[in-house]
């Protein structure tokens, strides 16, 4: 009696057919709507770092290296492909990609740099730039984040301490 | 090297454990999700145990927290000597959105040594599976770094130096781009 069920049991699982996806050998295409890796466009990028302000997991880093160049970067390390970027982009210069493979041992291959040429005023010629760095990070365009450490830094904080504030790693492992 | 020292020693099977270090259970879920028989891993000789003594490889999600980051360190000790670790996720990978509070230390790499990254918050099944194939050797990563740099002003560029009058008027001078 049980042989029998046995039996039947092979039968149905032969009925059902087989499930498994092929995937590294076959591509899988993926659903309608999904949000994978955000590709920034140089060419529409104007520089307004609207997507830096809002980025939730502060991946965007905006140095303004002088008046005309300003350097954009993205670390796609801890970014949650939410998507704000693109949509407050006025220049629809973010699309998100479907691009989800992006398995990598170097977690430096993620990151994009755009290094933009930004245009000074057409009507007074003049920069918009203060004298003193304290009054330059009250202006609302200016940025410094910390490209070496890859730090995105509050603008009260910007020039006075450069260093992390406590080396948290070593107390908690001792 | 790495990679042939991958293929020579876990030419076979894979043993993987899974460790959690405060993440949102989002990658465990799709971790999970891999063993299933859609995305049948097994067929790799990939197998899940639940001690790091037995085990290859640690699936590491979820940030490094102030609170087990210690714990984390001695799975990490545990597991006998070739041995790698995977980042799963956001978090693992970089801190997640939380990388700035007083609990998070940041990216596990801070604590143990990562030798591959697989982002996503959380990664679909299919990216781990990529992942554990670029590991493996089945296929080559796709990712590179990418800089881009505007060297011309794509619009011409005025000064009001050049700016002179021509009777009703006004006509720019040096008017080409930059």
């Amino acid at each position: 009696m049980s042989m029998v069920s046995k039996w039947k049991e092979a039968l149905v699982g032969l009925r059902a057919g087989r499930v498994t996806l092929d995937y590294p050998a076959q591509p899988r295409p993926t659903p309608e709507g999904f949000r994978g890796r955000p590709i920034f466009d140089a060419q529409k990028c104007i520089g307004c770092a609207g997507c830096a302000n809002n980025c939730p997991a502060r991946e965007i880093l905006v140095f303004d290296v002088c008046q005309e160049v300003r350097i954009l970067q993205y670390l796609g390390r801890r970014c949650t492909y939410c998507g704000r970027c693109a949509d407050v982009c006025p220049e629809k210069a973010i699309t998100m990609s479907r691009d989800f493979e992006t398995a990598t041992d170097k977690i430096g291959d993620l990151e994009q740099k755009l290094e933009l040429f930004m245009s000074t005023c057409q009507r007074c010629g003049r920069c918009f730039k203060e004298g003193s760095p304290l009054d330059q990070l009250k202006l609302k365009g200016y940025r410094f984040d910390d490209l070496a450490n890859e730090r995105w830094i509050f603008r009260s904080r910007a020039y006075l301490e450069s260093e992390p504030v406590v080396d948290d790693i070593k107390i908690e492992l001792d | 090297m790495l990679k042939n020292l991958c293929q020579k020693m876990f030419g076979r099977s894979l043993w993987v454990y899974h460790a959690n270090s405060g993440g949102c259970n989002g990658c465990d879920i799709e971790v999970l999700n891999v063993l299933t028989p859609y995305y049948d891993v097994e067929r790799f000789g990939i197998k899940l145990v639940g001690s790091p003594r037995h085990a290859d490889v640690m699936l590491c999600q979820g940030p490094a927290m102030r609170s087990t980051a210690r714990a984390l360190r001695a799975a990490y000790d545990a597991m006998p000597a070739p041995k790698l670790v995977f980042a799963i996720g956001g978090c693992a990978c970089g801190g997640g959105i939380w990388h700035d509070t007083y609990a998070v230390l940041g990216p596990v790499e801070k604590v143990v040594p990562v030798n591959y990254y697989i982002p996503g918050c959380p990664p679909r099944p299919e990216a781990i599976i990529y992942g554990v194939a670029v590991a493996v050797g089945l296929v080559d990563k796709k990712v590179a770094p990418v800089e881009f740099k505007q060297m011309k002003l794509p619009f011409p560029s005025y000064h009001p130096e050049d700016l002179r009058g021509h009777g009703e008027m006004v006509v720019y001078e040096k008017a080409e781009k930059i």
